[in-house]
């Protein structure tokens, strides 16, 4: 019964062939036969056991409807160098010239020279991610990417790098590959926001070099039926620094996973990400998959996730630590929780700990939980209507995710999205 | 004015009886003080008039100038005026305390028909208060009572309480966890509001508090009901024999 439409979909694979010329032909080829042989996730994989991955690998994409939000668009008030893609195309005219000062801005797709800088980094950083856990999307999408950036920083970036997915076709199907390389010393700041197409799979790769620091906010579409499978996989050098933020609002699937190894002595790491679902709009799913693995000494990772549902919506949390021998000091921390404003919501979470160190501080919480009526019924005591005190309760819950966020601009308006959502609810 | 006639109330699960007929009035620019040994009613009763949920009014009534609270929600209490400074003020981290403060004000405002405070007063206003309160700016940034000490806690009470400007105070062992400096500041920020258009009812195990908060009116409570009522000298009274004496009389 299992074997049958697993056939099926390897023989989609068999048929599925690189056409990538130049350095970028060898990386695809390899991770095309990496995806031949671990196959497409299915159910019985541990880390997909919440998760139906059948609508992100089907061969027609379910249809998604753009969804018009009606309100200023996110990191619209800051100065950034915008690159826009449209259905997952390239928009030359919608985007700004792809020149900024301190970085080196390149389309995949036009990246066709026989050596490259980003040949060390393109799915290389997927592979190394694919042990102990597979992530078949991520090698699917190294292979099969048809655009993406390659950005090269080199100093301190003067503004964000803004990445705009628009979505107009109901069935359109990206897949995007950027990769990200910080020199010693480099700053930036990345920024994403829409949903990209009806199905969305997105990888993103992170060298961070020793005293570099990349910071990274992201706002998933809006779109109710767009799905999206992403990855990061980022690798730390010394006295570096990574911190990525994810908004989720709406979509009716999301599976975001994040690969982060800690490689060089002083480095940090902070991930987190702030999910509010509605059921009601169709369904609403959401996956966070995070594994953080501490390969040198006194380095610090927070794992941030919280998830408010409504209405039948589902939030996954599988995230792990792995501190490796000799990664003494370690400093790990991870929380995931979910406050359900309803009853019919479903929250699952798998925190993982394993440690191969014996001087070493790893801490890891999950809650799920209903609005705490004391701390209602002292909002409302001060003459806060109910709703109102709900809403700045919910606003309470997520903000040690959103205080995640160092630029006061950013975490702003990122907090006004969710005040949004809360007044459309 | 307050006024509390037969109350009777039960916990909502359990259906235990809590209060058994209570009777009170408290007159504006009144200061009445609630004694009584543990467990006899007295946070029930402060609950219960400020509306938190898990109990059942089974019999009586409570008016706040004529206005019947126990039919409002919390919030419609607040904005008639009554407030309650809660024994154990709740934390919620992530809610900056000025923006709660402010976001109660412009409720209430709002609630009464008036316009919203604009930010400017607002902040001159807050800071005013604030500064009596020996609350420093700090403490106004950092969310509610998120890592307050307790006196820090009771006197973001009061601040409240000066901010909300209610016609009707209810202190719910508000020197409770306090040492003598903390409750003589925070005795100092309920003495600036006294008025003689608003009441207070002081609930509190020891006298000691009511040596800087005078009372006009002393009640003993016991086993759900007001059993005997008299003037400050009562509290002294209490401090010097204990309850045994009172609750035998009665």
């Amino acid at each position: 019964m299992m074997g049958a439409p697993q056939a099926k979909t390897d023989d989609r694979l068999t048929g599925l062939a690189v056409t990538a010329t130049g350095w970028a032909a060898a990386p695809r080829g390899d991770a095309l036969s990496r995806l031949q042989s671990m196959g497409l996730p299915q159910r019985r994989d541990e880390y997909w056991k919440w998760t139906r991955p059948d609508t992100l690998i089907s061969a027609d994409v379910p249809p998604a409807e753009a969804f018009d939000a009606q309100e200023t668009p996110i990191f619209g008030g800051v100065d950034r160098l915008k690159i826009v893609f449209v259905d997952g195309v390239f928009s030359a005219e919608e985007s700004d010239d792809l020149a900024l000062e301190g970085v080196m801005i390149e389309r995949l797709a036009e990246a066709n020279s026989d050596i490259h800088w980003a040949q060390g980094l393109y799915g290389v950083l997927e592979e190394r991610g694919q042990t102990p856990v597979k992530r078949p999307l991520a090698a699917l999408n190294t292979a099969m990417a048809t655009d993406g950036l390659l950005i090269h920083v080199t100093g301190k970036t003067g503004k964000p790098i803004s990445l705009i997915y628009r979505h107009v076709s109901d069935t359109s199907d990206a897949i995007l590959h950027h990769v990200v390389k910080l020199d010693e010393g480099a700053e930036l700041t990345l920024l994403e926001n829409g949903p990209a197409a009806a199905r969305f799979n997105k990888v993103l790769e992170v060298e961070v070099a020793d005293k570099a620091s990349f910071h990274h906010v992201r706002a998933q579409g809006r779109d109710h039926a767009r799905r999206a499978a992403t990855h990061i996989f980022a690798r730390l050098g010394s006295e570096s620094a990574f911190k990525s933020f994810t908004l989720t609002v709406n979509g009716v699937l999301t599976r975001n996973e994040a690969v982060i190894e800690l490689t060089g002595d002083d480095s940090i790491a902070h991930i987190a990400g702030a999910a509010m679902g509605d059921g009601a709009n169709g369904a609403f799913h959401h996956d966070d998959t995070v594994f953080v693995t501490h390969d040198a000494e006194r380095c610090e990772s927070r794992q941030v996730y919280k998830k408010v549902l409504r209405n039948g919506a589902e939030g996954i949390f599988q995230g792990k630590i792995l501190v490796k021998e000799g990664a003494q000091k370690t400093d790990g921390y991870q929380i995931s929780q979910s406050l359900l404003l309803d009853e019919d919501n479903q929250f699952l979470a798998k925190p993982e700990l394993e440690i191969y160190a014996d001087d070493v501080v790893c801490s890891h919480g999950s809650t799920t939980g209903a609005i705490d009526e004391t701390a209602l019924y002292y909002l409302r005591s001060r003459g806060v209507p109910k709703k109102e005190a709900t809403d700045l309760l919910v606003l309470s819950f997520m903000a040690e995710a959103v205080d995640e966020i160092e630029d006061d601009v950013l975490r702003e308006d990122i907090v006004s999205r969710l005040t949004g959502w809360l007044d459309r609810r | 004015m307050l006024e509390i006639k037969n109350l009777h109330v039960e916990l909502e699960e359990e259906g235990k009886k809590i209060l058994k007929g209570v009777d009170l009035t408290v007159e504006d620019g009144k200061v009445h003080a609630i004694m009584g040994p543990n467990g006899s009613g007295k946070s029930t009763l402060s609950y219960v008039l400020s509306g938190r949920q898990g109990y059942e009014v089974t019999d009586g009534t409570a008016e706040l100038d004529g206005a019947d609270l126990l039919d409002m929600d919390p919030e419609e209490r607040a904005a008639a005026g009554l407030f309650l400074a809660f024994q154990y003020p709740v934390e919620i981290p992530g809610v900056g305390n000025m923006t709660f403060l402010r976001t109660a004000v412009n409720a209430q405002r709002k609630a009464r028909g008036e316009e919203e405070i604009s930010a400017a007063d607002f902040l001159k206003l807050v800071r005013e208060k604030a500064k009596n309160l020996k609350i420093d700016a700090d403490m106004l940034k950092r969310p509610v009572n998120v890592g307050f000490s307790g006196g820090e806690k009771k006197r973001n009470e009061i601040l409240q309480m000066a901010m909300l400007e209610p016609k009707m105070c209810i202190l719910d062992e508000t020197d409770s966890g306090l040492d003598v400096d903390a409750m003589r500041l925070v005795a100092d920020g309920v003495n600036a509001l006294r008025d003689a258009g608003r009441g207070f009812l002081v609930i509190t195990h020891y006298q000691r508090l009511l040596d800087h908060i005078k009372p006009d009116v002393v009640h003993i409570m016991a086993d759900g009901r007001i059993i005997k009522t008299g003037g400050p000298e009562l509290a002294l009274e209490v401090e010097k024999n204990g309850y045994a004496d009172i609750l035998e009389g009665a």
